[in-house]
């Protein structure tokens, strides 16, 4: 081998050790900001909707699947999870000047907030919801009488999950119907 | 003194049977003792309408209601027991008496003191009166 193949062959083997140690490193990092210590980690989050999910059947329930933070409000699918990551800085720069860090401002912004993850799941058609929750295997006679109804006309009119399970993990803002409908919602 | 002796002796008897006697409706545990376990209720699943004990009986609720937000925010039974929803929705709707306030003026929305669906409004588990009773409704009013 000559001493150009060899300074070639040389940082192909570095630069992929190096890519595997910097790729690696960017999913660790990636992962330490997608569960749900580091998403309670915050005041905002842990003392206003955190103890009101802990009261769904999200939280606790008789098979013991829980979903946590990061499962329905960040999306599974590589590009996807890029994206809302990014979206994501913003909520660290109004982390910093404060704009939820009390109970009062918090129910102030709750409904702006609301409306904006509603929309995010709307448009993408409640992507989050059916990792888990699919209509092709949603036996709908194991279903009470209300849901076999909503949902047998939910699949009709080619309704999203979110369009009627708003509310489901946190408590509903003050006037959020009106605005919902007024946003299309 | 041999008098006042018995008279102790059957005033002690008479209050050991009489606290022997007493016991609450949730049986005669003593305090420094476990708790005995509670029998588990389950809610009833969703159901037809239930008919109605007696006269101005506030209607049972026929579903579970767990996770039911009912406060300053929102109420989530009008999500289909509001006027505007029960068509679609197939409930029973919410009866006018509840948009009157205490002094009998009509209100625009739902009364403050009928806001709270579940005062009144209870859903059902199997579960066996704690104090039985012979009630019956009259004929004329049953259903």
């Amino acid at each position: 081998m000559t001493f150009r193949g060899k300074i070639i062959s040389g940082s192909l083997i570095t630069g992929f050790f190096l890519g595997i140690i910097f790729w690696g490193g960017f999913h660790w990092s990636l992962e330490m900001t997608n569960n749900e210590e580091f998403c309670i980690s915050c005041h905002e989050m842990k003392d206003n909707i955190y103890p009101e999910y802990k009261e769904t059947v999200h939280y606790s329930n008789r098979t013991g699947v829980r979903a946590t933070c990061p499962d329905c409000h960040v999306p599974k699918q590589w590009f996807y999870k890029i994206k809302r990551k990014i979206e994501a800085s913003r909520e660290v720069f109004h982390k910093i000047i404060g704009t939820i860090d009390t109970r009062e401002k918090f129910e102030e912004y709750r409904l702006t907030m609301a409306l904006s993850e509603w929309k995010r799941m709307k448009s993408a058609d409640s992507r989050e919801c059916r990792n888990c929750h699919d209509y092709e295997s949603m036996d709908f006679v194991d279903q009470g009488r209300r849901a076999v109804k909503a949902h047998s006309i939910g699949l009709d009119e080619g309704k999203t999950c979110i369009d009627c399970h708003k509310g489901i993990a946190h408590h509903l803002p003050l006037g959020w119907e009106a605005a919902a409908e007024k946003a299309g919602l | 003194m041999k008098k006042l002796f018995v008279f102790i002796l059957v005033l002690g008897m008479t209050v050991l049977i009489n606290a022997e006697e007493l016991t609450s409706l949730r049986g005669s545990q003593p305090l420094d003792e476990a708790s005995q376990t509670v029998e588990k209720k389950v809610w009833a699943k969703d159901g037809e309408v239930i008919s109605r004990n007696y006269v101005q009986q506030p209607p049972l609720i026929p579903h579970k209601i767990k996770g039911y937000q009912i406060n300053l925010q929102y109420n989530k039974c009008m999500s289909c027991h509001s006027w505007s929803k029960y068509k679609a929705s197939g409930a029973t709707k919410i009866s006018q008496t509840h948009f009157k306030d205490r002094d009998g003026n009509d209100l625009a929305k739902v009364s403050a003191r009928r806001y709270f669906c579940n005062q009144c409004h209870v859903p059902q588990a199997s579960v066996k009166p704690i104090v039985e009773n012979t009630f019956k409704p009259i004929d004329s009013v049953s259903q």
